[in-house]
């Protein structure tokens, strides 16, 4: 019973985890990336430097979506509350 | 160790050789990071074996990754101390992205191990772990080595309060790094996984070029913290 209760919680725990951690994120790519078209339209030749730094910053913004990944992960299948 | 089966996707679970009662060896993971080592360290064998003044086809791609490493290396640390420190920056570039591609080129899973599943060793916390720690050793090696004692003056810089936050960002560094690579890796995994298990054929495809393509990011991005962090602590 316990064990189920646990097993319940740490899925539902999981989905919130990665939802609520794809939320900031998601909203910083949006804008990151309007800014950047907004930058190339007013400024074709810098295209290549401007790519580089969007993709560079879109990985450490997505780093933090994966921080609540691994939080979700390590709840589903390394969890430390079962047994 | 609690592990159980979604869809015959297995996380968590490894192939365990065993020294003592305590001490243990993940072996797919030990096994997979030797290959890339010895793939590397051929590849850039075979590559700088005889070098011309007119590049052939082997050479110009070396000299294409070296100029990529040169340039994040000079980036962040600037023109006098790049040189000490493109070794290092080189050596965790080449093998990140080594065992990233390794991970998603190979087709490992055609090779029936008795537990667990070969992988990019980046797949394993440890050896992401073992690649934070040592980039954190580094950085507060080199800032020692360069300014002695006064290294320590950085932890009261903009103001004393400041102190304990200073500290924290000691650990939570490694920590950051570690999370970023395992995350993204295992999370490319286990899309890839699941779409194979919903459709075999042909939609996973996408999705692992979009994995290849975020994974040597990743590399790229592991590289230029470390050499972020290492401008930081000899500044």
């Amino acid at each position: 019973m316990v064990d189920s209760l646990v097993a319940a919680a740490s899925v539902i725990g999981a989905a919130v985890a990665v939802g609520f951690a794809g939320i900031g994120p998601g909203i910083g790519q949006g804008n990151a990336a309007g800014q950047a078209v907004e930058g190339i339209a007013r400024q074709p030749e810098a295209e290549g430097k401007i790519r580089g730094t969007l993709l560079l910053s879109f990985a450490f913004m997505e780093a933090l979506t994966i921080y609540g990944l691994v939080v979700a992960l390590s709840l589903l299948f390394a969890n430390p509350f079962v047994g | 160790m609690y592990t159980f089966l979604l869809s015959k996707i297995e996380v968590g679970s490894h192939l365990y050789i065993n020294f003592t009662e305590t001490a243990h060896l993940h072996g797919e993971t030990v096994g997979v990071s030797c290959l890339v080592v010895a793939l590397i360290t051929l590849f850039l064998f075979l590559g700088t074996r005889n070098l011309q003044r007119v590049p052939g086809t082997f050479q110009n791609v070396l000299e294409v990754v070296y100029d990529l490493i040169k340039g994040i290396a000079f980036t962040q640390l600037g023109p006098s101390y790049y040189s000490q420190f493109l070794p290092f920056v080189a050596t965790i570039f080449l093998f990140v992205l080594g065992s990233n591609w390794a991970g998603a080129l190979i087709p490992w899973k055609l090779i029936e191990i008795p537990e667990g599943e070969l992988a990019a060793p980046t797949n394993d916390i440890n050896t992401t772990g073992c690649l934070a720690i040592i980039t954190s050793v580094t950085y507060f090696g080199a800032g020692f080595w360069f300014k002695g004692l006064g290294y320590f003056r950085r932890y009261v810089k903009p103001s004393v309060f400041l102190l304990p936050i200073n500290i924290i960002e000691d650990f939570s560094k490694p920590l950051s790094l570690n999370f970023r690579l395992f995350g993204n890796i295992v999370a490319d995994e286990l899309t890839v996984s699941v779409l194979c298990s919903l459709v075999p054929i042909l939609v996973p495809v996408p999705v692992m070029v979009l994995g290849l393509f975020a994974s040597s990011i990743q590399a790229l991005i592991f590289s230029t913290l470390a050499a972020a962090y290492l401008a930081e602590a000899i500044e």
